[in-house]
């Protein structure tokens, strides 16, 4: 039975399920907490804003207390005593905003932890109760009820992606395969970049025909967000994952590209055999190690070079949390060799502000827009007219931020950067 | 007598709570459910492992503005604290007959005046910083709170201890550390023990993720 997003507030689910979530590395983190409060200034949210409350280890003081009360000898006692104040329905709806609305769960309070407590798993793990309690944001329900019911987490149904996929045939000349059994490579996309950067699929299509790769799209699974990771239910994240999984085996690829998606990457990627409890058929690969070992290989190649100041925006799901450190830097390099860094960068980039659910939660907007105020300053030390990032969504909060605070910076997607100086292949080249 | 007291049985039943209490915490962590990674990995995990329970001892490069406060405060008092614990000449006596049977060259005294002095600035310091910092009202508990003061009252009464070298003062050193020892498992000091573990498992996940954290 498909699983459903909880909408109606249970509270006593919620507990239950906070109760579930606490495992051998969550009562180590917490036993080891000093409440050194070092995690605040690794967080934009509490940086742009001053707010005590987006403390990371602060926003999952509800599982703190469940720990303590149900873990601790001192917990016990005070819980016994009547002492110690129980986690109630209250704290979810007060929680909800630190839980969802002030974590992109970009991971970067986990990165400075003097004890190495990673705080983004352990908020990710109490989204797991607030989702089942019903107290997620009504956007972020809505988008994981669309990628259940229509496939796609903004409502992008197959019909819209054949016809976005005919405009690409029609500006490239180029057959965009389709169900094609025994390719070796299937790849996924985002519906950011179906429905907001097209550029990104015609930009596969021409590289991947220059490199002479061996590839497809499924009819059956073209969708690679999941909203199920960033609501925080894991049955639906599975759902979503197997429906990927399902298709790429039945057509017996080698290999699952990930596309320029962040959370989509660390959904296929590092948490969708834990989901389905089973290792794939298939390897999965970020768009962007394929590209990079297209390069190593000489099957990728370039022309010419940005003459505009770039910059790279290390998006945190591919780079801090998914290991993707040096793919996106030898790719740069090759169209931009002297791209600017930020200050911070590669594993301690600041995050977009936008990540792990919060550009689809309209409740959090405003709190999104002050937060981008560290990514501003950033682009402001580097005096770049342009940014070069590796995720639909980053790109679409960045391109948003930008035009909040009226800075004449213009964004590209790396793939689509590279496409625009594809060399012709060495035969159409020679041949003319 | 009351020296006696707190010198025999009372240090005998402390550092048995002391032991059951940190290995019953230890055996807690280990008891909690877990599950394999079934994500191939793209690099090892025990490395990593092994490389963030070390590397978390400093700062994320470039992490260190906004946190210098804390930093300085929490590396003068942990340095301090390890020598005065590890090296202060009565220490390491106590160590010899009491516990190991062997000893090692304590810290001249000059060393032992630079620790103390370290270590007293820099919980009070990083106790300033939790009593006066807006983050740090917000997130403190009262745990949070007698552990410092607890911590720094056997810190205290160890130093008037030795300056004065009266039984009396010794006892109530002894008394406050068989009271450290006794709260110690149940409160926030596990970290003493279980910061290897947290570390280790962010270390190993990372690691496998091919992250160097």
């Amino acid at each position: 039975m498909m699983p459903t997003v909880q909408t109606e507030h249970d509270f006593e689910r919620g507990v239950e399920v906070l109760r579930a979530q606490i495992d051998k590395k969550i009562a180590s983190y917490f036993s080891s907490c000093v409440h050194c409060g070092l995690c605040a200034e690794a967080c934009l949210f509490y940086t742009e804003t001053g707010d005590a409350r987006f403390t990371p280890i602060y926003k999952v003081e509800p599982m703190r207390r469940l720990w303590q009360r149900e873990k601790t000898f001192w917990g016990k006692l005070g819980a016994g005593l009547g002492m110690l104040p129980e986690v109630t329905e209250d704290d979810f709806a007060e929680w909800q905003e630190m839980t969802y609305d002030s974590c992109t769960l970009c991971g970067r309070c986990s990165m400075v932890c003097p004890v190495g407590n990673d705080i983004a798993y352990m908020i990710r793990k109490q989204r797991e109760a607030f989702a089942a309690a019903g107290y997620s944001p009504e956007g972020l329900q809505g988008a994981t009820r669309r990628a259940l019911e229509i496939g796609s987490p903004m409502g992008l149904t197959l019909k819209a992606l054949e016809a976005q996929i005919g405009h690409v045939e029609e500006e490239t000349g180029l057959e965009v395969p389709m169900d094609k059994q025994g390719a070796d490579y299937m790849a996924l996309l985002s519906s950011m970049e179906v429905i907001n950067f097209p550029e990104y699929i015609e930009s596969l299509v021409r590289i991947f025909d220059a490199a002479g790769v061996s590839w497809t799209f499924s009819r059956k699974a073209f969708e690679a967000t999941n909203s199920g990771i960033q609501i925080g239910d894991s049955k639906i994240a599975a759902e979503l994952v197997s429906r990927v999984v399902n298709a790429a085996e039945e057509l017996g690829v080698k290999y699952v590209i990930s596309p320029e998606c962040g959370h989509a990457y660390t959904a296929i990627r590092w948490d969708g055999p834990n989901l389905i409890k089973r290792p794939y058929k298939f390897e999965v690969v970020h768009i962007l190690e394929l590209l990079d070992q297209l390069r190593a290989e000489g099957r990728l190649r370039t022309e010419g070079i940005e003459t505009e100041r770039l910059t790279f925006h290390d998006p945190c799901q591919i780079v801090r949390r998914g290991g993707v450190l040096e793919p996106p830097r030898n790719l740069m390099r090759m169209v931009a060799p002297d791209y600017a860094e930020m200050g911070d960068h590669g594993k301690m980039n600041w995050c977009c502000g936008g990540g792990g659910g919060v550009s689809a939660n309209e409740e959090a907007e405003e709190l999104r827009l002050k937060a981008f105020k560290r990514k501003k300053r950033q682009l402001e030390e580097l005096n770049v007219e342009g940014l070069v990032t590796a995720c639909a969504n980053c790109r679409i909060v960045i391109e948003e931020g930008l035009e909040h605070y009226g800075m004449d910076i213009h964004v590209t997607g790396l793939t689509e950067l590279l496409a625009k100086h594809l060399a012709p292949p060495k035969g159409k080249a020679e041949g003319g | 007598m009351f020296l006696e007291f707190v010198e025999g049985p009372l240090w005998y039943f402390s550092a048995v709570v002391f032991v059951v209490g940190v290995l019953w915490r230890l055996v807690d962590i280990w008891r909690q459910p877990s599950r394999t990674d079934l994500a191939v990995p793209r690099g090892s995990g025990v490395p990593g492992a092994l490389r963030t329970i070390v590397t978390r001892s400093w700062t994320a490069k470039g992490f260190s503005r906004g946190a210098t406060f804390h930093l300085v405060a929490g590396y003068m008092f942990h340095i301090g604290l390890f020598v005065l614990l590890i090296f202060a000449a009565p220490h390491v006596k106590f160590i010899e007959e009491r516990i190991l049977g062997f000893g090692w060259t304590p810290a001249p005294h000059w060393l032992f005046m630079v620790a103390s002095d370290l270590a007293f600035a820099g919980i009070l310091l990083l106790w300033l910083r939790r009593l006066m910092h807006p983050v740090m009202r917000k997130i403190s508990t009262f745990d949070d709170h007698a552990a410092a003061i607890l911590t720094f009252v056997v810190m205290l009464t160890g130093c008037l201890a030795l300056l004065k070298s009266h039984d009396s003062l010794r006892a109530i050193h002894m008394l406050t550390v068989c009271l450290l020892m006794v709260y110690f498992p149940f409160s926030r000091l596990m970290h003493a023990f279980t910061f290897p573990v947290s570390r280790a498992y962010t270390g190993a996940a990372m690691g496998r993720k091919g992250v160097s954290a």
